[in-house]
């Protein structure tokens, strides 16, 4: 039996008078019990599409055409309309929240900030089954308890601020299920958590589907989560369907080839040295380079060499008489690596490891509490920290940074000239006209159209954004650039391009790279070395093939078996995944954590440029698997 | 918790204080001369013959002979015993004449507030939730007139109008009658329908302003996530706005109090001038102009101190209403 059933739906938008039809007659179904996954770019409908069976359309949109008919396993016999039924009228209202219940990709914003978590819970259990509130109380108690909340009494009374995302994710199903739906539709659900958090979700939303026989109709651009998740797939671009069907099919006979694209486009684990990946749409041809800058001698001294970064930060508040309850957080501790001229380092670690903190410092944002970061061009030593007024202005250049919100971080109200020839007033290189021929030959460099030049922003997409930021970090011919999450923002056809170029730029002018990331198979596409972090420490640094064939430390092998393939011959194991989410070290071994009485932890050589954290008096062979 | 953050809250007040009384000194005193200079001049100027000696002899009974630190330390030690000084002008202590009006502003004044609240609100969400409608191109237009059009113009429409229409008579707060007369029914109801022309003039700025502010913010707070979230939960439009984005959105509200406190004691100091309203708008003025030192000084200083008991009061509103400034920066969890 299908709960579910869309047919050709057509949904259209009036936006400032012009009407456009976003979604072009879709038809799909979800079977009950079953998941469907909804898979396509932002931008393709898929949203929309969601919004229109909760009845929640913005107000430029609307229904043009077709039906969502919604059948009630509780009530087999009577099939409701959706498409028909009065926006904010009882019927939608009855179904929301009651009978389909949703979840969305961004767990801070979607609970209310002012309101306890039990309150908004409770709000959703009693608007659909009234109930007094003692017993209402003990059911939604039992139901955090069984989304994964340790003590589900205090939980009732915590805000959404207080918790961390993988968390809220947790509290918004217990909400979004506490009245027991036929359907859950989950939009991008786990895209903003960490990979370790999004396997622990995952499965979460799967032994609940188990449990309550519910469907659920999963939206994302993540093609490894519906591998993992779906059992039927319906791919949508450009508001059509581009195929569908059961998920064997998909994966191992892509007949579309906008899917066998999509597929092609993101970088995995098993990529050859050398391989490209193929963007969804070539971007515009770039002029070709004479010849590449010769490779600098292995032996030369590195061009960054950072040593024992400490970096606390105090949280809590000040009393004003005496101490308050202040905690202090070790946001870096004892950081330090390498990176050689011309190379590329990863630095990868979940949310809050420290990884932009270590970015921040190098950039002299951020002021270390102790370290030293040394910068060796070949000519001369400078000691960044030391750095003070005029000598830190010249140092500045040979430094950049490309950001990870191309919206956020271009001023909206500069053209794109202004943007880009900003660094060169600021640093005084060459008069106006010579900036000018700068401008444009970045321009080329980036593979953006000249015609540009004058416009704002945003009248571009999130690729062509993310260029202008590589063109201005280009700017000023900086040694060292720092990519801090620099395609996570976007989808995966515009990072296949982004990423392409910021390699072919690397290959070109021997540009070094830290390049900072939470993606796994980005950081493998991209980097020669990889640093992982956890809790501030770097806990391994090895070279790329090394750190994924043979990885050793617990965090590291806990990051790699979160991430979900996009193949069904590699499904997760949710449950070996990581427990208690992989920075936390109580699953540790112990040759993994500093005790109290044998000392400090160290980097141990396990050969070929593999450091692992750990004791120094550790089995080596306890280390290597 | 609260109660050492309300303790943090009034020690910093101190501080505050002591910087705004050196400035209004400071300021109050940077003009050429004091007010018995102004005082000779201006009756030298009308032909009268000034008595230099008793001039200087009143110079010296206030200290105005003195350093000026000594007289900054004088007058801030009155204050803290509560004697705001002694008005040479109207040869009263400050806080008599003070007091006469205080009670007439801050009817006038409780009256504006309240009438902006009752207006601003309602109109407000509509606007918000109506967004681009032909009502909201309507409100926002007679609200725009109201922000954009002088008030002392509105002022004198306003009489002109109520004394053809209803008789009312020019000026002032009550019935030229019942001056100086004890409080009485009759003269309740003649400040009752005296009232209402002040209370509309003084508040079509603040309720023009006072929806703009809640249409954008309310704007705002609807387009956020949790707001879906809300309706997705299945709950009436009706009841998902007031407990989600209008909650949000009254945070603005609660922290205006810190400027409506004073502003409910020194009025709307043009439109009284015009409307001939005794309030103490007015008597700022006429202080300032003479250089009337303690009581222009006294005056500020009283409408500073209510500033900061109003920030105040707003800020543990604030922590009292947002779990967000109580909870955090206590510890992490």
């Amino acid at each position: 039996m299908d709960i579910l059933r869309i047919s050709d739906l057509r949904i259209g938008f009036t936006i400032h008078g012009l009407a456009r039809d976003v979604v072009k007659g879709v038809s799909l179904r979800v079977p009950a019990g079953k998941t469907v996954a909804l898979v396509g770019e932002s931008g393709s409908g898929k949203s929309v599409i969601s919004q229109a069976i909760m009845g929640l359309l913005p107000r430029a949109g609307g229904i043009t055409g077709g039906e969502i008919l919604f059948r009630d396993p509780q009530a087999p016999e009577t099939v409701v309309d959706i498409a028909t039924l009065p926006a904010e009228g009882k019927g939608i209202r009855a179904l929301r929240g009651g009978r389909i219940g949703m979840i969305f990709q961004e767990p801070m914003s979607s609970l209310s900030p002012v309101h306890t978590i039990g309150n908004q819970i409770e709000e959703a259990l009693l608007l659909h089954r009234p109930m007094p509130k003692p017993e209402a109380r003990e059911l939604i108690e039992a139901m955090l308890k069984r989304v994964g909340f340790k003590n589900p009494k205090r939980a009732f009374g915590l805000y959404s601020f207080e918790l961390s995302g993988g968390l809220r994710q947790r509290a918004m199903l217990a909400m979004a299920l506490i009245c027991q739906p036929a359907l859950l539709i989950a939009d991008e659900p786990t895209t903003a958590l960490d990979v370790t958090i999004q396997a622990q979700v995952l499965d979460l939303m799967r032994d609940l589907q188990a449990e309550m026989g519910m469907a659920i109709l999963l939206i994302t651009h993540d093609l490894g989560v519906v591998a993992n998740m779906a059992d039927e797939v319906v791919v949508i671009f450009h508001g059509e369907i581009m195929e569908r069907g059961t998920v064997e099919d998909i994966f191992r006979r892509p007949r579309h080839p906008y899917l066998k694209a999509l597929l092609d486009a993101s970088p995995h684990f098993d990529m050859q040295d050398g391989e490209r990946l193929v963007a969804l749409r070539e971007a515009r041809p770039r002029p070709a380079v004479a010849a590449p800058p010769p490779k600098p001698a292995a032996d030369a001294a590195p061009l960054l060499s950072v040593r024992g970064l400490h970096k606390t930060y105090v949280t809590g508040s000040r009393s004003f008489f005496g101490k308050g309850n202040q905690t202090s957080v070790k946001a870096v501790n004892d950081v330090g690596f390498d990176i050689r001229r011309g190379e590329c380092l990863g630095l990868v670690g979940e949310s809050g490891c420290g990884k932009t903190t270590v970015s921040k410092i190098i950039m002299r944002a951020v002021t270390p509490d102790s370290g030293e970061v040394i910068f060796d061009d070949g000519r001369e030593r400078v000691d960044v920290l030391g750095l003070e007024g005029e000598d830190l202005r010249k140092f500045r250049p040979r430094v950049q940074m490309i950001f990870q919100d191309p919206v956020s971080s271009l001023s909206p109200r500069m053209t794109v000239m202004n943007i880009l020839r900003e660094p060169l007033v600021i640093h005084g290189r060459g008069d106006q006209a010579g900036q000018d021929e700068r401008v444009r030959t970045l321009m080329q460099d980036v593979g953006l159209d000249m015609r540009f030049l004058n416009r704002y922003p945003h009248s571009f997409s999130g690729g062509q954004r993310q260029r202008i930021g590589i063109a201005r970090a280009l700017a000023l011919d900086p040694d060292l650039i720092i990519c801090d999450e620099p395609v996570s923002a976007l989808d995966v056809s515009v990072q296949a391009q982004i990423l392409n170029l910021l390699k072919d730029l690397q290959a070109e002018r021997g540009l070094t790279f830290l390049f900072i990331s939470h993606n796994l198979a980005v950081v493998n596409y991209m980097a020669d070395r990889i640093a992982v972090m956890a809790n501030g420490r770097i806990v391994e640094l090895a070279p790329r093939h090394a750190l994924f064939d043979r990885p050793a430390h617990p965090y590291t092998r806990a990051l790699l078996r979160s991430v979900p393939f996009a193949d069904l011959d590699r499904r997760l194991d949710f449950k070996l995944a990581a427990p208690g989410g992989a920075s936390d070290d109580s699953h540790w071994d112990k040759a993994f954590k500093a005790g109290p009485d044998e000392g400090a932890l160290t980097h141990l050589p396990l050969g070929d440029g593999h450091f692992v954290l750990a004791r120094p008096n550790a089995d080596m062979r306890e280390l290597v698997p | 918790m609260l109660i050492r953050y309300i303790l943090k809250r009034i020690l910093l007040m101190i501080p505050t204080l002591i910087v705004t009384s050196a400035l209004i000194f400071t300021v109050i005193n940077l003009p050429e001369g004091d007010y018995f200079e102004t005082l000779a001049a201006e009756m030298q100027a009308q032909g009268e013959k000034a008595d230099m000696s008793r001039i200087e002899f009143l110079k010296k009974e206030y200290g105005f002979d003195k350093p000026p630190l000594e007289r900054y330390v004088r007058w801030v030690a009155g204050l803290i015993q509560g004697d705001m000084g002694y008005s040479f002008e109207y040869q009263r202590p400050v806080r008599e004449i003070v007091g006469d009006r205080l009670l007439l502003t801050m009817i006038v004044s409780f009256a504006t507030i309240i009438f902006t609240w009752i207006v601003a609100f309602p109109i407000g969400i509509y606007s918000a939730t109506h967004q681009y409608s032909w009502g909201d191109y309507g409100l926002t237009f007679l609200g725009l007139v109201g922000l954009a059009v002088p008030h002392f113009l509105l002022a004198l429409v306003f009489m002109y109008f109520a004394n053809i229409w209803f008789g009312t008579s020019i000026g002032g707060l009550v019935d030229p009658s019942y001056l100086n007369q004890p409080m009485s029914w009759a003269k309740l109801k003649s400040v009752l329908e005296h009232l209402w022309i002040p209370v509309i003039i003084i508040g079509a700025g603040g309720t023009a302003g006072m929806i703009r502010a809640l249409r954008a913010n309310l704007l705002d707070e609807l387009q956020k996530q949790y707001y879906v979230t809300a309706r997705a939960k299945g709950l009436p439009p009706g009841k998902a706005l007031r407990k989600y984005p209008l909650r949000m959105s009254l945070n603005f509200f609660i922290s205006d109090i810190g400027d409506i406190l004073p502003s409910i004691v020194s009025g709307a100091e043009v439109v009284a001038i015009v409307l001939s309203l005794q309030t103490t708008g007015p008597l700022l003025i006429r202080a300032l102009q003479s250089q009337d030192m303690y009581l222009a000084g006294s005056f500020l200083m009283f409408l500073s101190f209510l500033t900061v008991i109003g920030v105040l009061i707003s800020d543990i509103a604030l922590a009292i209403l947002d779990p967000r400034i109580r909870l955090q920066g206590a510890a992490t969890k």
